[in-house]
């Protein structure tokens, strides 16, 4: 007991009950990396497993939703998407907006979703919601392929679209829609930890929330009705993230430098708390949840 | 031998009792304002002993209070303790699941625990594919497996499904298969909680052996929860003991389950008699062992009376048995009126009848023994009426000669040893 000091230096690590604010440990998330990868597998082969249209259904529900879509938005509702045709316009919008989606869905129901899990292993708990981020690439990347699909054709027959030289910051933009899902899905996961009525608040809040990011209407045509409240739909990233995607495709509209480095800041302040919120539940979470 | 692993400093954990609802924001504002104050949280210094038995007067309970324990490199140790005594909670801190109230827990070495075999199996999935799954999550590496598979495979004695999706698995199989992941971890030290009590008889016996082999040859680090008795002897060397949540006993693993056993046991009796114990078939009125004796020795007769009344009529024989458990729940022999061609017990209703069985010297160790009792009919496996435990009683020493050293097993039988 006389060379305590000494001993103490060789803890590998220490469980106190206090977490430090900011606690992610790269390291140790880095050394579990070939489990992220076993649970995006994982995710990706059972997701349609004994269903008969297997990973169609990854296009059916983006299909039919635009087609909802321009029937009421752009047919009743004459909503003018310019010189793009509507359906397009707003396959583009879903696209990109059902990345958020689940993301963000699948994310703030970690805790809940993984009690079993959590209640018996101990992993870096942020492999979950990351897993999901990345398994959710693979959804949208097919729905981007059949949009592509729709693009091709639409091209062929004489509409006025082409890529922009812009198109280079596609992949930022699908990596800020990703994060921004995650750092929210991370900040709501730890409050649904403790009362659930967060999670009934989710279901209609993202409902409400596609309406102010402009997924199925241009922002030009929002500040033009309603010039008074714009600012909710201009403030919010998402409008901008889907704006520029469907600007950089479609050639509607140019790159807002200035709306990028915003969108980034927001997101990755959200990213931030979330990081620090979900580090702060994920120790005790499981005598809650 | 100083080489200390894992250090468990002043260890508590405290739970809120009740359902978690509105009183938890004005309980969680409280805490908060305390904490911005930079004050101590107001809700650690209540809370009432971790006794389920007890209604107590605070929200809050400690299930662990004050745990210290140190284990050393290559040690094997049990906790025991009864339902509820905060063994699960210990584990589950030590294993990150859940962080501990106050208190710190300092290790030197990476800590894998199997707090249930097949955490994450996905039905969906194939063998195969669900060994990687879970080999991961319990902290292996992509490779480690890889490299692993074939043994995991082999031991699990599941090569034939394999590459069938586990959901077309009994549960056994998916049992050994998911115990066959973990038994082939590597960490420094383990933590395991009942994962014995799985599988049939063939695969418990691999299974222990396999821990067996853990822990000695590989003179691994291990911390092993189990309410079987027999096993926490056979594989641990220390032992500590915890009740209400606090640690009651430490020694070798022998003396902690002694001890254990002693503190937890059944009243032992010689003679009880039942007001309302029975069926529709029978009532037991009484049951005794030795009731004349003062008290029962290794060398007596055990005569076992059992005063009942039938209270239906039948054609068919009835017979009555009595199953001697020893401490460790093991059965010693079943002995009853089954055995003779005609049963002694007459079909007559409504009136008592004593049944009254001599077993001549079964040389019972010293401990404490309880009795199953079964009322049959027709001989069949299947019982009228059983009652498990219904009498405990303690067998004591009386052999003081210099011959006998008393053995563990629980026979003590008389012996006579020549050499020639």
């Amino acid at each position: 007991m006389s060379n305590n000091s000494h001993i103490k230096d060789d803890w590998l690590f220490e469980i106190t009950p206090k977490n430090k604010l900011l606690d992610l440990n790269l390291k140790e998330v880095w050394s579990y990396r070939d489990l992220l990868f076993l649970f995006v597998k994982r995710d990706v082969v059972t997701a349609y497993k004994q269903t008969i249209l297997g990973p169609l259904w990854y296009l059916i529900q983006p299909l039919f939703t635009s087609i909802i879509f321009t029937l009421i938005f752009n047919n009743v509702a004459n909503i003018s998407t310019g010189t793009v045709p509507p359906f397009l316009f707003n396959l583009a919008g879903i696209t990109i907006w059902n990345y958020f989606k689940s993301c963000f869905t699948s994310t703030s129901d970690t805790f809940n979703k993984n009690a079993g899990i959590f209640g018996k292993v101990y992993f870096p708990r942020i492999i979950m919601p990351m897993s999901v981020v990345i398994s959710n690439l693979l959804r949208f990347g097919i729905q981007l392929l059949i949009f592509s699909a729709f693009y091709i054709y639409f091209y062929s027959l004489g509409a006025e679209i082409s890529l922009t030289k812009y198109v280079f910051m596609f992949p930022v933009m699908v990596l800020l829609m990703g994060l921004l899902g995650l750092g929210l899905g991370m900040i709501i996961s730890s409050l649904v930890t403790k009362y659930r009525d967060i999670k009934i608040l989710v279901g209609f809040g993202l409902q409400l929330l596609m309406y102010l990011s402009a997924v199925m209407y241009p922002i030009s045509f929002f500040v033009e009705k309603m010039p008074k409240y714009a600012w909710v739909v201009e403030y919010n990233p998402l409008t901008f993230i889907i704006e520029s995607v469907r600007g950089m495709l479609l050639n509607v509209s140019d790159f807002d430098w200035s709306k990028f480095v915003y969108a980034t800041f927001v997101t990755l302040v959200i990213l931030f708390f979330g990081i620090i919120i979900f580090n702060k539940s994920e120790k005790n979470f499981i005598d809650t949840v | 031998m100083n080489d200390v692993i894992l250090k468990i400093e002043n260890v508590s954990k405290q739970y809120k009792l009740g359902t978690i609802g509105t009183g938890n924001i004005s309980d969680d504002l409280k805490r908060w304002w305390y904490s911005l104050r930079g004050k101590e949280d107001p809700f650690l210094k209540v809370g009432d002993v971790n006794d389920r038995t007890k209604i107590g007067d605070s929200k809050y309970v400690w299930a662990l209070k004050d745990i210290n324990f140190e284990l050393k490199r290559g040690e094997v140790m049990a906790i025991i303790g009864s339902n509820g005594a905060g063994k699960s909670t210990l584990l589950k801190i030590l294993s990150k699941v859940t962080g501990p109230t106050t208190g710190s827990i300092k290790s030197k070495g990476r800590i894998a625990s199997l707090l249930e075999v097949g955490t994450g199996f996905h039905p969906e999935l194939t063998g195969r594919e669900n060994i990687f799954l879970n080999g991961a999550i319990l902290g292996m590496t992509k490779k480690e497996i890889a490299s692993k598979l074939d043994e995991i495979i082999d031991f699990s004695g599941c090569e034939k499904y394999i590459d069938t999706p586990t959901k077309r698995y009994s549960s056994g199989m998916t049992v050994r298969l998911a115990f066959a992941v973990a038994a082939f971890l590597e960490p420094d030290i383990l933590i395991i909680d009942e994962v014995l009590a799985v599988g049939d008889k063939e695969f418990q016996k691999k299974a222990i052996g396999k821990m067996q082999d853990i822990s000695y040859g590989d003179g691994r680090t291990v911390l092993f929860v189990s309410h079987n008795m027999n096993a926490v002897e056979s594989l641990c060397e220390n032992g500590i003991v915890l009740e209400n949540g606090n640690i009651v006993f430490r020694g070798t693993a022998k003396e902690s389950v002694d001890f254990y056993l002693k503190n937890n046991n059944i009243e032992t009796a010689k003679h009880l008699s039942f007001d309302d114990l029975g069926n529709d078939f029978v009532k037991i009125n009484s049951i005794s062992v030795n009731k004349s004796k003062e008290q029962i020795n290794i060398s007596d007769d055990l005569n076992i009376e059992v005063d009942f009344t039938i209270l239906k009529e039948t054609n068919k024989r009835i017979d009555i048995s009595t199953a001697f458990y020893s401490e460790k729940e093991q059965l010693i022999f079943n002995v009853g009126t089954g055995f003779s061609n005609k049963s002694p017990i007459s079909n007559v209703i409504d009136i008592s009848q004593k049944l009254n069985l001599v077993i001549e010297r079964p040389n019972l160790n010293v401990g404490v023994y309880s009795i199953k009792l079964r009322v049959v009919e027709n001989r069949s496996g299947h019982a009228k009426f059983k009652v498990n435990d219904i009498i405990s009683f303690e067998v004591k020493n009386d052999l003081k000669s210099d011959v006998f050293i008393q053995t563990n097993g629980v026979i003590q039988p008389v012996i006579q040893v020549n050499v020639k």
